[in-house]
């Protein structure tokens, strides 16, 4: 794989992660339980699906194909998605939203301050961007992670419960694959195992606060990466995407 | 070449008419989001995003083609600039004044890291000039703003959040 490959294959992933993330989240748009964390919902929601049109908008104009952002986003298949199975996941309870929030953005700002380091200059742009973005989504999130499991037994619990749940998906942020070790040396790009040590300290540090406590590291489920994923995403993009599939080329 | 009947000052003052939709007490000069006016074979205008997925900038975009086409200029290309980021420190002292007037209280300065680290200080009331208020949500009515209290007139109002 040549280098300009593997970047249009990082920035279509990181248009994935932010996209399905962000459509996970436009699915609880006006089912939060109370104003405010309404409001933080959308307006997060709102940031993934921008950062999702940037990175998309890029990795149609390396493509050279003519390719837009929408096309990435509505004309793709399952298998071309490329996100983390974390993100496809379903949203649960709150506490499950609230978990893998902080899970992937302690994972997706220490990626994100990285890349603005990176030798690809516009890809460096966007993350300087979406970088600010996250590390508020991270403050306010991991401030309702603390608050739900130092809080009531019942809030504990399943906290506890989410983490737990969601533990097994976090393997696969730092699996480096041909992609990611071609940009980390081409491009001067993120290294997952810093990436790694950097995460488990701050994820540590967040739990010992919400006195949750950490999972073992056992069996990781990965593939997402890869275009492999769980049942779940079918279902997620078939929403998604049925006006453009049903209407093709629709616009307003 | 019809575009250099124009200057660049004037093309800048026209822009400084423009409203930004969410808080149109602003202009987008004022906001500091108009990066470039390049006079050319074109006229090119470069304008940051405030945040990723600001429903606003496709709209602020439109008002520019619009503003500057009922000023006779057809040819107009509009840029995006990502870099250096937009933060709220690019927000002028006249647009500070302008927000303050509307009841929204402005972002402090310095906004970058820090104030996004550990919380906002000191925000003023827009109405009494009182610092004794209290953070109510820290999400209001858009992405950018959050919802305070005045403990010492007791009147509600938005705080614009450092970016």
């Amino acid at each position: 794989m040549n280098k300009e490959r593997a970047l249009l294959g990082y920035v279509t992933r990181l248009g994935d992660n932010a996209l399905v993330l962000g459509q996970r989240m436009v699915e609880l748009v006006a089912a939060y339980p109370e104003l405010e964390e309404e409001l933080a919902n959308a307006n997060f929601a709102l940031d993934y699906i921008g950062q999702a049109r940037m990175f998309y908008t890029y990795a149609g104009e390396l493509e050279g194909k003519g390719r837009g952002e929408d096309d990435f986003a509505f004309l793709r298949d399952e298998n071309e998605f490329h996100n983390l199975l974390l993100l496809e996941q379903p949203n649960g309870h709150f506490g499950d939203s609230v978990a893998r929030l902080v899970l992937f953005e302690a994972f997706y700002l220490a990626q994100l301050e990285a890349l603005t380091r990176c030798r690809a200059e516009r890809l460096a742009e966007i993350a300087a961007r979406a970088e600010k973005e996250i590390r508020y989504h991270l403050r306010h999130n991991t401030q309702w992670l603390v608050r739900l499991g130092d809080g009531t037994d019942e809030s504990h619990r399943r906290a506890q419960a989410s983490v737990d749940e969601l533990w097994r998906f976090t393997g696969e942020m730092f699996e480096a694959d041909e992609i990611d070790t071609i940009v980390e040396k081409a491009y001067d790009g993120p290294n997952l195992g810093e990436l790694r040590e950097r995460w488990q300290a701050d994820i540590e540090a967040i739990l010992v606060n919400a006195t949750l406590g950490r999972p073992e590291d056992g069996w990781m489920t990965s593939g997402g990466k890869a275009g492999r994923h769980t049942e779940h995403l079918g279902y997620m993009i078939a929403e998604m995407q049925y006006l453009q599939r049903s209407h093709p080329g629709a616009s307003w | 070449m019809v575009t250099a009947a124009y200057s660049r000052d004037e093309i800048l003052r026209w822009l400084g008419k423009v409203a930004d939709p969410e808080i149109p007490v602003l202009s987008i000069t004022d906001l500091g989001i108009v990066r470039e006016v390049e006079i050319g074979e074109r006229i090119t205008v470069a304008l940051s995003p405030t945040y990723s997925g600001c429903p606003a900038t496709e709209v602020i975009e439109n008002s520019v083609l619009q503003t500057l086409r009922e000023h006779g200029i057809e040819d107009v290309e509009i840029r995006r600039v990502l870099s250096p980021p937009w933060t709220t420190d690019w927000i002028s002292d006249e647009g500070r004044d302008k927000l303050r007037q509307y009841g929204i209280a402005p972002p402090e300065r310095g906004a970058g890291k820090r104030a996004l680290l550990r919380g906002e200080r000191n925000v003023a009331c827009p109405r009494c000039g009182a610092t004794a208020t209290e953070l109510v949500s820290e999400f209001g009515s858009t992405a950018c703003k959050a919802s305070y209290r005045c403990s010492e007139c007791l009147e509600p109002f938005e705080y614009f959040k450092c970016i």
